[in-house]
Protein backbone atom coordinates (compact mmCIF):
# COMPACT_ATOMS: atom_id res chain seq x y z
CA UNK A 1 0.00 0.00 0.00
CA UNK A 2 2.69 2.39 1.11
CA UNK A 3 4.76 1.34 -1.86
CA UNK A 4 1.94 2.12 -4.29
CA UNK A 5 1.44 5.64 -3.03
CA UNK A 6 5.18 6.19 -3.30
CA UNK A 7 5.15 4.99 -6.87
CA UNK A 8 2.27 7.29 -7.80
CA UNK A 9 4.00 10.28 -6.19
CA UNK A 10 7.19 9.42 -8.05
CA UNK A 11 5.33 9.27 -11.34
CA UNK A 12 3.68 12.64 -10.63
CA UNK A 13 7.03 14.18 -9.70
CA UNK A 14 8.67 12.87 -12.86
CA UNK A 15 5.76 14.11 -14.97
CA UNK A 16 5.88 17.55 -13.35
CA UNK A 17 9.60 17.89 -14.14
CA UNK A 18 8.98 16.95 -17.77
CA UNK A 19 6.23 19.57 -18.04
CA UNK A 20 8.59 22.11 -16.46
CA UNK A 21 11.24 21.28 -19.05
CA UNK A 22 9.05 21.53 -22.13
CA UNK A 23 6.71 24.34 -21.11
CA UNK A 24 9.07 27.25 -21.98
CA UNK A 25 9.88 25.73 -25.38
CA UNK A 26 6.17 25.43 -26.12
CA UNK A 27 5.69 29.07 -25.15
CA UNK A 28 8.31 30.27 -27.66
CA UNK A 29 6.75 28.18 -30.39
CA UNK A 30 3.30 29.56 -29.58
CA UNK A 31 4.61 33.14 -29.65
CA UNK A 32 6.22 32.56 -33.06
CA UNK A 33 2.70 32.25 -34.50
CA UNK A 34 1.22 35.04 -32.40
CA UNK A 35 -0.46 37.55 -34.71
CA UNK A 36 -0.16 40.62 -32.47
CA UNK A 37 3.63 40.35 -32.08
CA UNK A 38 3.58 41.53 -28.46
CA UNK A 39 4.40 39.48 -25.38
CA UNK A 40 0.87 39.68 -23.95
CA UNK A 41 -0.50 36.25 -23.09
CA UNK A 42 -2.62 34.63 -24.40
CA UNK A 43 -2.10 35.38 -28.09
CA UNK A 44 -5.18 37.04 -29.57
CA UNK A 45 -5.00 35.08 -32.81
CA UNK A 46 -2.52 32.93 -34.68
CA UNK A 47 -0.94 33.70 -38.03
CA UNK A 48 2.14 33.13 -40.15
CA UNK A 49 2.67 36.85 -40.45
CA UNK A 50 5.91 36.95 -38.43
CA UNK A 51 7.29 33.85 -40.08
CA UNK A 52 6.97 35.65 -43.44
CA UNK A 53 8.48 38.80 -41.96
CA UNK A 54 11.39 36.80 -40.56
CA UNK A 55 12.12 35.20 -43.93
CA UNK A 56 12.10 38.67 -45.52
CA UNK A 57 14.40 40.19 -42.90
CA UNK A 58 17.88 40.39 -44.45
CA UNK A 59 19.70 40.84 -41.11
CA UNK A 60 18.12 37.71 -39.72
CA UNK A 61 18.81 35.75 -42.90
CA UNK A 62 22.45 36.80 -42.88
CA UNK A 63 22.85 35.89 -39.22
CA UNK A 64 21.33 32.49 -39.91
CA UNK A 65 23.78 31.83 -42.77
CA UNK A 66 26.72 33.03 -40.66
CA UNK A 67 25.75 30.60 -37.91
CA UNK A 68 25.42 27.81 -40.43
CA UNK A 69 28.90 28.47 -41.89
CA UNK A 70 30.49 28.83 -38.44
CA UNK A 71 28.87 25.63 -37.20
CA UNK A 72 29.89 23.66 -40.28
CA UNK A 73 33.48 24.90 -40.08
CA UNK A 74 33.78 24.13 -36.38
CA UNK A 75 32.15 20.73 -36.89
CA UNK A 76 34.57 19.67 -39.63
CA UNK A 77 37.62 20.65 -37.54
CA UNK A 78 36.21 19.01 -34.40
CA UNK A 79 35.36 15.87 -36.36
CA UNK A 80 38.89 15.41 -37.67
CA UNK A 81 40.75 16.36 -34.48
CA UNK A 82 38.36 14.55 -32.13
CA UNK A 83 38.56 11.33 -34.13
CA UNK A 84 42.37 11.47 -34.34
CA UNK A 85 42.70 12.05 -30.61
CA UNK A 86 40.29 9.19 -29.86
CA UNK A 87 42.23 6.79 -32.12
CA UNK A 88 45.50 7.75 -30.45
CA UNK A 89 44.18 7.35 -26.90
CA UNK A 90 42.30 4.11 -27.61
CA UNK A 91 45.04 2.33 -29.55
CA UNK A 92 48.26 3.41 -27.89
CA UNK A 93 49.83 3.47 -24.47
CA UNK A 94 52.00 6.54 -24.02
CA UNK A 95 53.18 9.12 -21.54
CA UNK A 96 50.57 11.81 -20.99
CA UNK A 97 47.65 9.68 -22.16
CA UNK A 98 45.58 10.58 -19.11
CA UNK A 99 46.45 14.24 -19.56
CA UNK A 100 44.92 14.23 -23.03
CA UNK A 101 41.53 13.01 -21.89
CA UNK A 102 41.70 15.80 -19.31
CA UNK A 103 42.82 18.58 -21.67
CA UNK A 104 40.08 17.67 -24.14
CA UNK A 105 37.28 18.30 -21.62
CA UNK A 106 38.87 21.46 -20.26
CA UNK A 107 37.37 23.94 -22.73
CA UNK A 108 33.86 22.73 -21.91
CA UNK A 109 34.27 22.06 -18.16
CA UNK A 110 35.47 25.55 -17.31
CA UNK A 111 32.89 28.34 -17.13
CA UNK A 112 32.11 29.69 -20.61
CA UNK A 113 33.19 33.17 -19.67
CA UNK A 114 36.70 31.93 -18.84
CA UNK A 115 37.04 30.30 -22.25
CA UNK A 116 35.65 33.42 -23.90
CA UNK A 117 38.01 35.72 -22.03
CA UNK A 118 41.02 33.47 -22.65
CA UNK A 119 40.40 33.36 -26.40
CA UNK A 120 39.60 37.03 -26.76
CA UNK A 121 42.61 38.25 -24.74
CA UNK A 122 44.77 35.96 -26.84
CA UNK A 123 43.32 37.31 -30.06
CA UNK A 124 43.75 40.88 -28.78
CA UNK A 125 47.33 40.27 -27.60
CA UNK A 126 48.41 38.57 -30.83
CA UNK A 127 46.41 40.95 -33.10
CA UNK A 128 44.50 38.01 -34.53
CA UNK A 129 41.44 39.48 -36.28
CA UNK A 130 38.08 38.84 -34.61
CA UNK A 131 35.23 37.66 -36.80
CA UNK A 132 33.94 34.53 -38.48
CA UNK A 133 37.29 32.73 -38.52
CA UNK A 134 37.87 33.49 -34.83
CA UNK A 135 34.39 32.10 -34.09
CA UNK A 136 35.20 28.88 -35.95
CA UNK A 137 38.47 28.50 -34.03
CA UNK A 138 36.74 29.11 -30.70
CA UNK A 139 33.84 26.77 -31.38
CA UNK A 140 36.09 24.00 -32.72
CA UNK A 141 38.08 24.12 -29.48
CA UNK A 142 35.15 23.15 -27.27
CA UNK A 143 33.48 20.90 -29.88
CA UNK A 144 36.45 18.50 -30.10
CA UNK A 145 35.40 16.82 -26.86
CA UNK A 146 31.97 15.88 -28.25
CA UNK A 147 33.41 13.91 -31.16
CA UNK A 148 36.22 12.53 -28.99
CA UNK A 149 33.83 11.21 -26.33
CA UNK A 150 31.56 9.51 -28.83
CA UNK A 151 34.36 7.89 -30.82
CA UNK A 152 36.34 6.72 -27.81
CA UNK A 153 33.24 5.18 -26.25
CA UNK A 154 32.71 3.22 -29.47
CA UNK A 155 36.37 2.20 -29.79
CA UNK A 156 36.30 0.79 -26.27
CA UNK A 157 33.54 -1.57 -27.30
CA UNK A 158 35.16 -2.68 -30.54
CA UNK A 159 37.61 -5.50 -29.97
CA UNK A 160 41.23 -4.74 -30.94
CA UNK A 161 41.49 -8.27 -32.29
CA UNK A 162 39.49 -7.19 -35.36
CA UNK A 163 42.32 -4.92 -36.41
CA UNK A 164 44.93 -7.53 -35.62
CA UNK A 165 43.04 -10.01 -37.75
CA UNK A 166 42.95 -7.50 -40.58
CA UNK A 167 46.72 -7.02 -40.35
CA UNK A 168 47.30 -10.78 -40.17
CA UNK A 169 45.30 -11.20 -43.34
CA UNK A 170 47.70 -8.85 -45.11
CA UNK A 171 45.86 -5.52 -45.02
CA UNK A 172 48.10 -2.49 -44.59
CA UNK A 173 47.47 0.38 -42.16
CA UNK A 174 45.28 2.29 -44.64
CA UNK A 175 43.20 -0.70 -45.60
CA UNK A 176 42.64 -1.66 -41.98
CA UNK A 177 41.49 1.85 -41.25
CA UNK A 178 39.29 2.03 -44.32
CA UNK A 179 37.69 -1.40 -44.14
CA UNK A 180 37.76 -2.20 -40.42
CA UNK A 181 38.29 0.72 -38.06
CA UNK A 182 36.35 3.43 -39.84
CA UNK A 183 33.18 1.42 -40.56
CA UNK A 184 33.09 0.57 -36.86
CA UNK A 185 33.30 4.15 -35.65
CA UNK A 186 31.45 5.84 -38.52
CA UNK A 187 28.13 6.35 -36.74
CA UNK A 188 29.92 7.52 -33.58
CA UNK A 189 31.85 10.14 -35.59
CA UNK A 190 28.62 11.28 -37.18
CA UNK A 191 26.79 11.45 -33.83
CA UNK A 192 29.63 13.48 -32.33
CA UNK A 193 29.61 15.79 -35.34
CA UNK A 194 25.85 16.36 -35.02
CA UNK A 195 26.24 17.28 -31.35
CA UNK A 196 29.12 19.59 -32.25
CA UNK A 197 26.95 21.25 -34.88
CA UNK A 198 24.06 21.71 -32.43
CA UNK A 199 26.36 23.17 -29.78
CA UNK A 200 28.15 25.51 -32.16
CA UNK A 201 24.95 26.71 -33.80
CA UNK A 202 23.57 27.85 -30.42
CA UNK A 203 26.68 29.03 -28.64
CA UNK A 204 26.59 32.63 -27.49
CA UNK A 205 28.65 33.04 -24.30
CA UNK A 206 32.03 32.46 -25.94
CA UNK A 207 30.90 33.78 -29.32
CA UNK A 208 30.21 37.31 -28.06
CA UNK A 209 33.84 37.59 -26.98
CA UNK A 210 35.35 36.61 -30.32
CA UNK A 211 32.76 37.75 -32.90
CA UNK A 212 33.98 41.32 -33.43
CA UNK A 213 31.13 42.81 -35.48
CA UNK A 214 29.95 39.52 -36.98
CA UNK A 215 26.43 38.46 -36.04
CA UNK A 216 25.57 34.82 -35.60
CA UNK A 217 21.92 33.86 -35.10
CA UNK A 218 22.20 33.79 -31.26
CA UNK A 219 23.94 37.19 -31.29
CA UNK A 220 21.23 38.57 -33.54
CA UNK A 221 18.60 37.23 -31.14
CA UNK A 222 20.45 38.65 -28.15
CA UNK A 223 20.69 42.09 -29.70
CA UNK A 224 17.08 42.13 -30.90
CA UNK A 225 15.44 41.53 -27.51
CA UNK A 226 15.37 45.18 -26.77
CA UNK A 227 14.35 46.42 -30.19
CA UNK A 228 10.58 46.81 -30.11
CA UNK A 229 10.15 46.32 -33.86
CA UNK A 230 12.13 43.05 -33.88
CA UNK A 231 10.82 41.28 -30.78
CA UNK A 232 8.20 39.42 -32.81
CA UNK A 233 10.93 38.15 -35.17
CA UNK A 234 12.96 36.86 -32.24
CA UNK A 235 10.25 34.30 -31.54
CA UNK A 236 10.50 32.95 -35.07
CA UNK A 237 14.30 32.92 -34.90
CA UNK A 238 13.95 31.04 -31.61
CA UNK A 239 11.75 28.44 -33.25
CA UNK A 240 14.40 27.92 -35.95
CA UNK A 241 17.15 27.66 -33.32
CA UNK A 242 15.19 25.06 -31.35
CA UNK A 243 14.59 22.95 -34.45
CA UNK A 244 18.19 23.18 -35.66
CA UNK A 245 19.52 21.87 -32.38
CA UNK A 246 16.77 19.41 -31.49
CA UNK A 247 16.82 17.57 -34.81
CA UNK A 248 20.60 16.85 -34.91
CA UNK A 249 20.50 15.78 -31.27
CA UNK A 250 17.60 13.44 -31.89
CA UNK A 251 19.43 11.86 -34.84
CA UNK A 252 22.65 11.64 -32.81
CA UNK A 253 20.95 9.76 -29.96
CA UNK A 254 19.45 7.34 -32.48
CA UNK A 255 22.87 6.77 -34.03
CA UNK A 256 24.52 5.91 -30.74
CA UNK A 257 21.70 3.85 -29.25
CA UNK A 258 22.78 0.22 -29.11
CA UNK A 259 20.68 -0.95 -32.05
CA UNK A 260 22.35 1.43 -34.50
CA UNK A 261 25.89 0.65 -33.43
CA UNK A 262 26.63 -2.38 -35.56
CA UNK A 263 28.63 -0.26 -38.02
CA UNK A 264 28.04 -2.36 -41.11
CA UNK A 265 28.93 -0.84 -44.47
CA UNK B 1 39.99 -7.43 -49.62
CA UNK B 2 41.87 -8.36 -52.79
CA UNK B 3 42.77 -4.69 -53.05
CA UNK B 4 45.67 -5.47 -50.71
CA UNK B 5 47.57 -7.08 -53.55
CA UNK B 6 47.13 -4.26 -56.06
CA UNK B 7 47.83 -1.31 -53.71
CA UNK B 8 50.40 1.14 -55.11
CA UNK B 9 53.83 0.50 -53.71
CA UNK B 10 54.66 4.00 -52.33
CA UNK B 11 51.56 4.04 -50.21
CA UNK B 12 52.22 0.50 -49.21
CA UNK B 13 55.75 1.29 -48.10
CA UNK B 14 54.55 4.21 -45.97
CA UNK B 15 51.91 1.96 -44.45
CA UNK B 16 54.59 -0.59 -43.59
CA UNK B 17 56.73 2.11 -41.99
CA UNK B 18 53.76 3.28 -39.95
CA UNK B 19 53.04 -0.25 -38.87
CA UNK B 20 56.61 -0.91 -37.79
CA UNK B 21 57.05 2.43 -36.08
CA UNK B 22 54.12 2.72 -33.68
CA UNK B 23 55.61 5.92 -32.28
CA UNK B 24 55.54 7.61 -35.67
CA UNK B 25 51.91 6.66 -36.18
CA UNK B 26 51.04 7.90 -32.71
CA UNK B 27 52.84 11.16 -33.38
CA UNK B 28 50.88 11.74 -36.58
CA UNK B 29 47.60 10.97 -34.83
CA UNK B 30 48.33 13.29 -31.93
CA UNK B 31 49.98 16.20 -33.72
CA UNK B 32 46.70 17.79 -34.83
CA UNK B 33 44.51 17.53 -31.76
CA UNK B 34 47.24 18.12 -29.19
CA UNK B 35 48.70 20.97 -31.22
CA UNK B 36 45.27 22.59 -31.46
CA UNK B 37 44.33 22.18 -27.82
CA UNK B 38 47.72 23.23 -26.48
CA UNK B 39 48.14 26.20 -28.80
CA UNK B 40 44.54 27.38 -28.99
CA UNK B 41 43.45 26.56 -25.48
CA UNK B 42 46.25 26.10 -22.96
CA UNK B 43 48.13 28.86 -24.76
CA UNK B 44 45.25 31.27 -24.46
CA UNK B 45 44.76 30.43 -20.79
CA UNK B 46 48.42 31.36 -20.24
CA UNK B 47 47.94 34.61 -22.14
CA UNK B 48 44.89 35.26 -19.96
CA UNK B 49 47.07 34.83 -16.85
CA UNK B 50 49.65 37.15 -18.34
CA UNK B 51 47.05 39.80 -19.17
CA UNK B 52 45.65 39.66 -15.65
CA UNK B 53 49.06 40.72 -14.33
CA UNK B 54 49.32 43.63 -16.75
CA UNK B 55 47.70 46.99 -16.24
CA UNK B 56 46.04 49.71 -18.21
CA UNK B 57 47.27 53.28 -18.52
CA UNK B 58 44.48 55.48 -17.15
CA UNK B 59 45.22 58.31 -19.60
CA UNK B 60 46.04 56.62 -22.87
CA UNK B 61 43.88 53.55 -22.30
CA UNK B 62 46.68 51.35 -23.62
CA UNK B 63 47.71 48.11 -21.97
CA UNK B 64 51.04 48.38 -20.15
CA UNK B 65 52.88 45.09 -20.51
CA UNK B 66 54.60 45.06 -17.14
CA UNK B 67 53.84 42.59 -14.39
CA UNK B 68 51.95 43.96 -11.41
CA UNK B 69 49.60 42.63 -8.75
CA UNK B 70 47.46 45.77 -8.91
CA UNK B 71 44.40 44.09 -10.39
CA UNK B 72 44.38 41.41 -7.73
CA UNK B 73 44.71 43.82 -4.80
CA UNK B 74 41.90 45.82 -6.43
CA UNK B 75 39.66 42.79 -6.56
CA UNK B 76 40.52 41.70 -3.03
CA UNK B 77 39.94 45.09 -1.44
CA UNK B 78 37.03 46.53 -3.43
CA UNK B 79 33.79 45.75 -1.54
CA UNK B 80 31.76 45.86 -4.78
CA UNK B 81 33.72 42.94 -6.23
CA UNK B 82 33.42 40.99 -3.01
CA UNK B 83 29.64 41.46 -2.93
CA UNK B 84 29.29 40.36 -6.53
CA UNK B 85 31.47 37.27 -6.04
CA UNK B 86 29.55 36.21 -2.92
CA UNK B 87 26.22 36.81 -4.65
CA UNK B 88 27.27 34.68 -7.62
CA UNK B 89 28.54 31.83 -5.47
CA UNK B 90 25.37 31.85 -3.33
CA UNK B 91 23.28 31.79 -6.50
CA UNK B 92 25.32 28.89 -7.90
CA UNK B 93 24.91 26.96 -4.65
CA UNK B 94 21.15 27.62 -4.47
CA UNK B 95 20.68 26.56 -8.09
CA UNK B 96 22.72 23.40 -7.53
CA UNK B 97 20.65 22.35 -4.49
CA UNK B 98 17.35 23.03 -6.27
CA UNK B 99 18.47 21.11 -9.34
CA UNK B 100 19.42 18.12 -7.18
CA UNK B 101 16.02 18.14 -5.44
CA UNK B 102 14.09 18.38 -8.70
CA UNK B 103 16.27 15.84 -10.50
CA UNK B 104 15.87 13.09 -7.92
CA UNK B 105 12.28 11.95 -8.57
CA UNK B 106 12.59 11.81 -12.34
CA UNK B 107 16.07 10.26 -12.27
CA UNK B 108 14.84 7.63 -9.80
CA UNK B 109 11.79 6.93 -11.90
CA UNK B 110 13.92 6.53 -15.03
CA UNK B 111 16.51 4.32 -13.35
CA UNK B 112 14.43 2.00 -11.22
CA UNK B 113 10.74 2.11 -12.17
CA UNK B 114 10.33 2.77 -15.89
CA UNK B 115 10.32 -0.03 -18.46
CA UNK B 116 13.25 -0.30 -20.88
CA UNK B 117 11.29 1.40 -23.64
CA UNK B 118 10.06 4.28 -21.47
CA UNK B 119 13.57 4.69 -20.14
CA UNK B 120 14.98 5.17 -23.64
CA UNK B 121 12.27 7.67 -24.52
CA UNK B 122 12.84 9.63 -21.31
CA UNK B 123 16.60 9.86 -21.90
CA UNK B 124 15.91 11.43 -25.30
CA UNK B 125 13.24 13.64 -23.73
CA UNK B 126 15.80 14.98 -21.25
CA UNK B 127 18.58 15.31 -23.83
CA UNK B 128 16.60 17.40 -26.31
CA UNK B 129 15.91 20.40 -24.03
CA UNK B 130 19.51 20.16 -22.79
CA UNK B 131 20.69 20.87 -26.31
CA UNK B 132 17.89 23.18 -27.41
CA UNK B 133 19.18 26.69 -27.87
CA UNK B 134 20.33 28.05 -24.53
CA UNK B 135 19.56 31.62 -25.49
CA UNK B 136 16.04 30.80 -26.63
CA UNK B 137 15.34 29.02 -23.35
CA UNK B 138 16.52 32.02 -21.34
CA UNK B 139 14.51 34.30 -23.61
CA UNK B 140 11.41 32.10 -23.15
CA UNK B 141 11.57 32.88 -19.44
CA UNK B 142 11.67 36.56 -20.17
CA UNK B 143 8.35 36.09 -21.93
CA UNK B 144 6.98 33.87 -19.17
CA UNK B 145 7.98 36.13 -16.28
CA UNK B 146 6.94 39.41 -17.89
CA UNK B 147 4.13 41.42 -16.33
CA UNK B 148 1.58 40.33 -18.93
CA UNK B 149 3.17 36.91 -19.46
CA UNK B 150 1.94 33.36 -19.01
CA UNK B 151 2.89 32.96 -15.38
CA UNK B 152 0.85 35.89 -14.12
CA UNK B 153 -1.97 34.83 -16.42
CA UNK B 154 -1.94 31.34 -14.85
CA UNK B 155 -1.52 32.51 -11.27
CA UNK B 156 -3.88 35.50 -11.57
CA UNK B 157 -7.13 33.55 -11.00
CA UNK B 158 -5.60 32.09 -7.82
CA UNK B 159 -4.87 35.57 -6.55
CA UNK B 160 -1.12 34.98 -6.86
CA UNK B 161 1.64 36.69 -8.78
CA UNK B 162 4.84 35.36 -10.35
CA UNK B 163 8.25 36.45 -9.07
CA UNK B 164 8.70 38.81 -12.04
CA UNK B 165 12.19 39.96 -13.05
CA UNK B 166 14.75 39.81 -10.27
CA UNK B 167 16.97 37.45 -8.37
CA UNK B 168 14.20 34.98 -7.48
CA UNK B 169 13.21 34.83 -11.13
CA UNK B 170 16.85 34.32 -12.12
CA UNK B 171 17.19 31.47 -9.63
CA UNK B 172 14.20 29.82 -11.29
CA UNK B 173 15.65 30.37 -14.76
CA UNK B 174 19.08 28.97 -13.86
CA UNK B 175 17.44 25.96 -12.24
CA UNK B 176 15.48 25.39 -15.42
CA UNK B 177 18.50 25.84 -17.69
CA UNK B 178 20.85 23.44 -15.90
CA UNK B 179 18.38 20.82 -14.63
CA UNK B 180 19.10 18.26 -17.41
CA UNK B 181 22.81 18.39 -16.55
CA UNK B 182 21.89 17.12 -13.08
CA UNK B 183 19.27 14.57 -14.15
CA UNK B 184 21.52 12.60 -16.52
CA UNK B 185 24.46 11.78 -14.19
CA UNK B 186 22.03 11.13 -11.34
CA UNK B 187 20.07 8.72 -13.49
CA UNK B 188 23.27 6.91 -14.45
CA UNK B 189 24.32 6.75 -10.80
CA UNK B 190 20.98 5.38 -9.61
CA UNK B 191 20.97 2.81 -12.37
CA UNK B 192 24.33 1.43 -11.23
CA UNK B 193 23.04 0.56 -7.73
CA UNK B 194 22.49 -3.21 -7.60
CA UNK B 195 18.87 -4.10 -6.80
CA UNK B 196 20.11 -6.73 -4.38
CA UNK B 197 21.40 -4.02 -2.03
CA UNK B 198 17.96 -2.42 -1.79
CA UNK B 199 16.37 -5.82 -1.22
CA UNK B 200 18.90 -6.65 1.46
CA UNK B 201 18.15 -3.37 3.19
CA UNK B 202 14.41 -4.11 3.08
CA UNK B 203 14.97 -7.69 4.29
CA UNK B 204 16.89 -6.35 7.25
CA UNK B 205 13.82 -4.31 8.16
CA UNK B 206 14.71 -0.85 6.87
CA UNK B 207 11.80 1.29 5.75
CA UNK B 208 11.93 3.14 2.46
CA UNK B 209 13.20 6.36 4.00
CA UNK B 210 15.95 4.60 5.94
CA UNK B 211 17.09 2.70 2.83
CA UNK B 212 17.15 5.99 1.01
CA UNK B 213 19.30 7.71 3.62
CA UNK B 214 21.67 4.87 4.44
CA UNK B 215 21.98 2.99 1.15
CA UNK B 216 20.88 5.00 -1.88
CA UNK B 217 22.18 8.43 -0.90
CA UNK B 218 25.76 7.37 -0.05
CA UNK B 219 26.01 5.31 -3.24
CA UNK B 220 24.70 8.07 -5.46
CA UNK B 221 26.79 10.88 -3.93
CA UNK B 222 29.52 10.76 -6.62
CA UNK B 223 26.86 11.14 -9.31
CA UNK B 224 25.27 14.05 -7.43
CA UNK B 225 28.65 15.77 -7.17
CA UNK B 226 29.30 15.11 -10.86
CA UNK B 227 26.02 16.79 -11.78
CA UNK B 228 26.74 19.67 -9.43
CA UNK B 229 29.98 20.42 -11.31
CA UNK B 230 27.87 21.42 -14.30
CA UNK B 231 25.15 23.32 -12.44
CA UNK B 232 27.76 25.21 -10.41
CA UNK B 233 30.17 25.97 -13.23
CA UNK B 234 27.47 27.00 -15.68
CA UNK B 235 25.92 29.40 -13.18
CA UNK B 236 29.31 30.94 -12.36
CA UNK B 237 30.12 31.59 -16.00
CA UNK B 238 26.82 32.96 -17.24
CA UNK B 239 26.18 36.60 -17.99
CA UNK B 240 23.36 36.28 -20.51
CA UNK B 241 20.57 35.07 -18.23
CA UNK B 242 21.37 37.66 -15.53
CA UNK B 243 21.25 40.44 -18.09
CA UNK B 244 17.92 39.18 -19.44
CA UNK B 245 16.16 38.57 -16.14
CA UNK B 246 17.67 41.02 -13.66
CA UNK B 247 19.47 44.31 -13.39
CA UNK B 248 21.74 42.87 -10.68
CA UNK B 249 25.40 42.22 -11.45
CA UNK B 250 26.99 38.79 -11.31
CA UNK B 251 30.66 37.89 -11.94
CA UNK B 252 30.01 37.41 -15.63
CA UNK B 253 28.43 40.84 -16.10
CA UNK B 254 31.30 42.44 -14.24
CA UNK B 255 33.83 40.76 -16.53
CA UNK B 256 31.90 41.66 -19.67
CA UNK B 257 31.54 45.30 -18.64
CA UNK B 258 35.33 45.58 -18.24
CA UNK B 259 36.07 43.56 -21.36
CA UNK B 260 37.69 45.32 -24.31
CA UNK B 261 37.80 49.08 -24.13
CA UNK B 262 37.36 49.83 -20.41
CA UNK B 263 40.02 47.56 -18.89
CA UNK B 264 41.04 44.28 -20.48
CA UNK B 265 43.67 43.37 -17.81
CA UNK B 266 41.11 43.91 -15.03
CA UNK B 267 38.57 41.77 -16.90
CA UNK B 268 41.24 39.08 -17.27
CA UNK B 269 42.00 39.20 -13.56
CA UNK B 270 38.29 39.03 -12.72
CA UNK B 271 37.81 35.99 -14.91
CA UNK B 272 40.40 34.16 -12.83
CA UNK B 273 37.93 34.28 -9.93
CA UNK B 274 35.44 31.77 -11.42
CA UNK B 275 38.43 29.81 -12.77
CA UNK B 276 40.00 29.42 -9.32
CA UNK B 277 36.63 28.63 -7.71
CA UNK B 278 36.03 25.90 -10.31
CA UNK B 279 39.50 24.41 -9.92
CA UNK B 280 38.97 24.12 -6.15
CA UNK B 281 35.51 22.68 -6.81
CA UNK B 282 36.91 20.11 -9.26
CA UNK B 283 39.63 19.05 -6.82
CA UNK B 284 37.05 18.49 -4.06
CA UNK B 285 34.77 16.71 -6.54
CA UNK B 286 37.56 14.36 -7.54
CA UNK B 287 38.09 13.52 -3.87
CA UNK B 288 34.42 12.56 -3.65
CA UNK B 289 34.75 10.24 -6.63
CA UNK B 290 32.74 12.40 -9.00
CA UNK B 291 35.08 11.86 -11.96
CA UNK B 292 34.22 8.17 -12.15
CA UNK B 293 30.53 9.16 -12.28
CA UNK B 294 30.83 11.65 -15.14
Amino acid sequence: MHDRIGRILLRLGAGAVLVFMYFPLAIVIAYAFNDSGTSVWPPSSLSLRWVDAAVENSGLREAFLTSLVAALGATVIAMVLGTLAALAVAHHRFFGREAISFVVIFPIALPGIVTGMALSTTFATTSFPLGLFAIVVGHATFCIVLVYNNVIARLRRVSASLEEASADLGADTWQTFRYVTFPNVRTAVLAGALLAFALSFDEVIVTIFVAGGVKTLPIWIFQSFRLANQVALVNVAGLVAILLSAVPVYVATRLTSDTGASGRS
Amino acid sequence: MTAAVTAPSGRRRLAAALHRRGRLRLGLLLAGPVGWLVVAYIGSLLILFLNSAWSRDAFTGLVIRELTLGNFTDIATNPLYRTVVIRTVVMAAAVTVTCALLAFPIAYYMARVASRRTKGLLVVAILMPLWASYLVKAYAWRLILSEEGVLNWLLGPLGLKGPGFGEIGLWLVFTYLWLPYMILPLYAGLERIPTSLLEASADLGAKGSLTFRRVILPLVTPALVAGSIFTFSLTLGDYIAPSLITTTQFIGNLILSNFGVPDLPLAAALSLVPLVIMIVYLLVARRLGAFEAL
